[in-house]
């Protein structure tokens, strides 16, 4: 397959070029809207959210998760958010790199296609927040709490969740509390000046030593008909095994999977914030195009060659359960204790009959 | 053994027999007493999402709603459903068959069904009735 490449340290230039790229990427997972602020293209008057394909890049390097997503503006105004489900506490999230994503986008397009409010701190709800950051024109929330709680933390704070939002917060929340909730204000990004396609890039930095990729939330409020598409690029140490293997069929397709050149990870590691790029590395390209029925999965990553993506990562299992302490069955105890009585009785009756048949002076 | 005593004896056992199955003055105030339908909401669903209830009796139906969401328990006929899927209350409760159960709550509602019917109730906010949110609920005559 020929591939488009970046060439060339313009980075201006570039961003002009890949601006073109990104016509096809968007953001993640919008779901809702205060229904009093609810207007402009992303919303409709139901709460319907009109979702744009998404791009994400999952880098993981030395034990550490570097997720990278961009929110793109799509003009109206009003406000609208997002909830990311993460693997673990991320140790911070910044504003991504201005390229890394459209840089992505060429390394794996075949040629033809390049032819076309800060939340406050205080938990009242039972979600913790554990990190408030201001991004632009976003407003992000890292939060940690149990389905319910950060159901009502989002409800509290004017997020309107859609009808499957509690089933699959529950799915997410089995397997790690911790949530990144993110609030768009359209009408702020208007004033900063930013144009409709305009991304906001997000780099979140999240130590694990257990990667995966949240698919099932690109679902969310749609029904299970309904078509999603996203582009999921990872950049791993070795060749990854991936849970479920993308065949197609279900719903992801491996679209690339090669040995990370090295003028990819020059660029990307020219970009802001991502000098943890290695010297070398392997870039595969995961493509979402199923419908919501069938991403009833995330996607997990082994990239440490062993070749065991977690299924509990995967959500096709649940964490096992702690060890269950049952009460002490007093009548199995005492038949067990009487077992080892008359054990006992017979070990020392046996002893005492060979003693009494020992020979003398032996 | 005399006709009085047998007497007192049969008031006696039948003052035990009552006590013991509940019957007698309590069975009066029983049958004016509400049939309790608990339904608990759950993942956007309603369970049970079928119920039998008689006809002319008043019903009090439960609604537990455990999710972080708001929901309704709206019950009626299909027209009735028609005009909600287009409506812009954004609360109900005014009416005994119109229910909004906010986030991790519960309601009572008492309703008497006059005529046996079949009936659905369904939550009408958007993307919940398609999500299934939706229970039938027959009016049975001879309750």
């Amino acid at each position: 397959m020929r591939r488009t490449r970046f060439h060339g340290p313009d980075p201006a230039g570039r961003r002009g070029r890949l601006a073109l790229g990104l016509s096809g990427a968007a953001l993640a997972i919008f779901l809702t809207a205060t229904p009093a602020l609810a207007c402009g293209g992303l919303i409709g008057p139901n709460g319907a959210v009109n979702l744009l394909r998404t791009t994400t890049f999952a880098g993981y390097h030395d034990g550490v998760e570097h997720y990278v997503t961009a929110f793109q503006f799509a003009g109206g105004g009003g406000q609208f958010g997002s909830i990311t489900p993460l693997p673990g506490i991320p140790t911070s999230v910044v504003k991504g790199g201005d390229w890394t994503l459209q840089r992505l986008i060429r390394e794996t397009n075949p040629i033809f296609a390049e032819a076309a409010p800060a939340a406050s701190s205080a938990d009242r709800l039972g979600a913790v927040e554990l990190m408030n950051v201001k991004i632009d024109a976003l407003d992000i929330t890292v939060l940690k709490g149990g389905a319910n709680d950060i159901g009502q933390w989002a409800t509290a704070h004017g997020f309107r969740l859609p009808a499957d939002a509690p089933e699959v917060l529950d799915f997410y929340a089995k397997r790690s509390q911790i949530f990144l909730a993110a609030a768009f204000d359209a009408d702020a990004a208007k004033a900063r000046g930013q144009q409709v396609g305009d991304g906001t890039p997000v780099h979140i930095t999240i130590p694990t030593a257990n990667p995966w990729v949240p698919l099932r939330i690109l679902g969310l409020g749609k029904t299970a008909a309904e078509p999603v598409q996203a582009d999921v690029y990872l950049l791993t140490d070795h060749a990854p095994a991936l849970l479920p293997a993308p065949t197609g069929s279900n719903g992801i397709r491996l679209d690339a999977s090669e040995s990370a050149s090295d003028g990819l990870l020059t660029d990307l590691r020219s970009d802001r914030g991502m000098d943890w790029i290695p010297q070398s590395g392997w870039l595969t390209k995961v493509a979402v195009d199923g419908t919501a029925g069938q991403l009833d999965y995330d996607l997990a990553v082994d990239a440490s060659g062993a070749g065991r993506p977690s299924a509990v990562a995967a959500g096709l299992a649940l964490p096992s359960d702690p060890p269950v302490q049952t009460p002490v069955d007093m009548s199995r105890l005492l038949i067990a204790l009487a077992f080892v009585g008359v054990g006992l009785v017979g070990v020392g009756l046996i002893g005492s009959s060979r003693a009494g048949t020992r020979p003398a002076g032996s | 053994m005399s006709t009085g005593r047998r007497t007192v004896l049969g008031f006696g056992f039948a003052a035990i027999l009552a006590a013991a199955t509940g019957i007698g003055a309590n069975a009066v105030s029983h049958a004016d007493d509400p049939i309790v339908i608990p339904i608990t909401i759950h993942w956007s669903h309603y369970d049970p999402d079928r119920i039998t209830v008689p006809v002319g009796k008043p019903v009090t139906f439960v609604i537990t709603n455990t999710d972080p969401i708001d929901h309704e328990w709206i019950v009626g006929d299909a027209a009735l459903h028609e005009r909600h899927r287009t409506g812009t209350e954004p609360v109900h409760n005014a009416r005994p068959t119109e229910i909004s159960i906010p986030a991790r709550s519960e309601r009572r509602t008492t309703i008497t069904f006059a005529a046996a019917d079949t009936l659905q109730y369904i939550c009408h906010l958007p993307g919940h009735e398609a999500y299934g949110m939706v229970g039938v609920l027959t009016i049975a005559p001879g309750g």
